[in-house]
């Protein structure tokens, strides 16, 4: 890196190269970004756009449109299906939430104690499950839930004493402790990480000017540690929730492409994919995207408002 | 407790114990956290009956384990042609998105022009919806371009992400503007100040969104599923996600198992070479903000 600042020795350009070595300055912004504004114009906002259009008609694949109007929309709001799959995916995020947020800040705040060894070697440990995909997650938690052979039967046996054959997949009411437990081991170590930075962010100075106060370690957590790591706090749960309504692979291939059974495992993005790619109804489909739009976002707003009460009494 | 002396703090028996407890504690996690994997590595190892009799490996007598259920895989689907495919679509949309994200972060963090205000507002618009929303209008849009089958349906659109020009931009803004003045003076043209001096020093970001991208990719199902139609053309994700509803292969764990452990190994190995970049790269965004 003994890179030389001094002005370059070198005559000036001659004129008509200089032209261009200006116009080449001035242009590269522009030229940069092109790429970027022409795939994304393409390919979000036009999509985005017609999605919306989609939304009033109805269509049997992408050549027979009808407008309806805001039918789809209407009829929506009376499909018993589709808010089952509000229901079922709405108590998930919230489940999933519940346990991942405290379990993840307790894990970050044990890796963050000084006295751990091998910290990198835990890290590791529980953040890897986050690098596998939702198909291999499905696929192999159809295993390890399987009656028979399963882990967690086998596990659950060693506890109780007698061999186990609880039939997870099969049964109406598993099928959401089924779900969660798949995606609290994908998710668990990934909230961690984002606790540990933030752990590692709160000012050390504060500590010790508590530890002078004689304030006791609960008081230090409720004081210094969660209101410096409240923005992440938010952030976490911000995506947890949009990531909770977006569930479609995990239970779509732990039912084999179904909903489970009757129905639980069906989740508002897999309602979305039945009607507009099995059954070729686009418009309703993007109706469905579009409510689903509105609900990630009231979640979001109400969320956020909701942290500000909070902070300022 | 608070010590008013804070000298014997270091080692007294509470805190040895705290410490053992810590640990234990952490261990269980770690436990819970890989005994799946190992799980899996043991079920792509044993044969039909001994899926069912032994919960790991037969420990007793090891020579029963095989590695008929990788062959039986390669042999009855085209497994190594989804591998093949996987790689494939991952590394040229990867390698795609991170020239594209790299360029156009550096001219948002580094140039003013025309138009900067409006992109940027469409593009933290857009990255509040989810992409579900894109499917029905994306698809329209592929049909009528011919691209259903194809992998342009893929690549192309894939080529594009606000999140990663945000990640860019965010990384670029820590280039300091004497460094590319100085390159300028140098007779560097602005696409070289790009790859020879802003590049060089956002390099733990690019091995953060490399990761990221890949993994989006090699993972990726819903997209692909409704994209490709031939059976050759499909990724690992599809490949697998089909077998798994086929009716002969519902009590083959272990050659469900060898498709799944294939599709990890890969990405773990990657995330193993990347993951400080990766970390870091994942975090910076929430802590800082």
């Amino acid at each position: 890196m003994n890179r030389d600042y001094s002005p370059a020795p070198l005559a000036p350009p001659p004129p008509s190269s200089h032209r261009l070595w200006t116009l080449q300055a001035r242009l590269a912004p522009y030229l940069f970004v092109l790429p970027f504004i022409l795939l994304f114009c393409l390919f979000l906002l036009y999509p985005i756009y017609r999605s919306i259009v989609l939304s009033f008609y109805k269509s049997a694949g992408p050549r027979k449109e009808v407008f309806i109007g805001p039918a789809n929309y209407l009829f929506l709001l009376k499909d018993q299906l589709f808010w089952l799959a509000v229901a079922n995916t709405a108590a998930f995020t919230l489940l999933c939430l519940l346990v991942q947020i405290p379990v993840s800040l307790i894990l970050a705040l044990i890796l963050n104690n000084k006295r751990v060894k091998l910290r990198g070697v835990f890290r590791f440990a529980f953040f890897t499950t986050h690098v596998v995909g939702s198909v291999f997650l499905a696929v192999l938690f159809s295993m390890l839930l399987s009656p028979r052979a399963g882990l967690l039967n086998r596990a659950l046996a060693v506890f109780v004493g007698h061999p186990v054959d609880i039939n997870w997949l099969g049964e109406p009411n598993l099928v959401l402790p089924a779900l969660l437990l798949a995606s609290l081991w994908v998710s668990v170590g990934f909230g961690m990480i984002y606790f540990l930075a933030a752990l590692q962010a709160v000012d050390k100075e504060l500590y010790e000017a508590a530890e002078v106060d004689g304030a006791n370690k609960w008081s230090q957590f409720w004081n210094i540690t969660l209101p410096g790591i409240k923005p992440v706090l938010i952030f976490m749960i911000l995506i947890g929730t949009i990531a909770g309504f977006q569930l479609f692979e995990l239970p779509y291939v732990l039912f084999q492409g179904g909903a489970g059974p009757k129905s639980r495992g069906l989740t508002i993005v897999m309602y979305l994919f039945q009607h507009g790619f099995e059954a070729g109804n686009l418009g309703y489909a993007a109706a469905i995207g579009w409510v689903l739009v509105l609900m990630i976002l009231a979640v979001a707003i109400l969320q956020i408002r909701s942290m500000r009460a909070t902070q300022e009494s | 407790m608070h010590d008013p002396s804070g000298l014997t703090s270091r080692s007294t028996p509470s805190d040895t114990a705290k410490s053992i407890a810590l640990h234990f504690a952490l261990l269980i996690g770690a436990t819970l956290a890989l005994t799946p994997f190992f799980w899996l590595i043991c079920a792509t190892l044993k044969s039909g009956e001994d899926l069912f009799t032994f919960t790991f490996l037969p420990w007793h007598d090891l020579s029963r384990l095989t590695t008929s259920n990788f062959k039986s895989l390669f042999q009855q689907q085209p497994f190594a042609l989804w591998m093949f495919n996987s790689l494939f679509l991952a590394a040229t949309q990867t390698t795609l998105v991170v020239t594209l994200s790299s360029l156009g972060g550096f001219a948002l963090a580094k140039y003013q022009f025309k138009g900067k205000k409006l992109l940027m507002l469409l593009m933290l618009a857009t990255m509040l919806l989810p992409g579900q929303v894109l499917l029905t209008g994306g698809y329209e849009l592929m049909y009528n371009f011919g691209w259903i089958n194809s992998y342009a349906s893929i690549l192309v659109p894939g080529a594009v992400s606000v999140f990663g020009m945000f990640l860019f931009r965010q990384a670029m803004q820590t280039v300091p503007d004497e460094l590319l003045q100085a390159g300028r003076v140098d007779g560097c043209s602005e696409l070289r100040l790009w790859w020879e001096i802003a590049l060089p020093i956002v390099r733990p970001m690019i091995g953060a969104f490399t990761l990221m991208s890949f993994l989006a990719s090699w993972n990726s199902f819903l997209w692909p599923q409704i994209m490709l139609q031939d059976e050759i053309k499909y990724n690992l994700p599809m490949g697998l996600a089909n077998m798994i509803q086929l009716p002969e292969y519902r009590q083959e764990y272990g050659i469900l198992m060898a498709g799944t452990l294939l599709g990890i190994i890969p990405v773990v190995i990657l995330f193993f070479i990347l993951q400080k970049d990766f970390i870091a790269g994942l975090t910076s965004g929430a802590v800082k903000g």
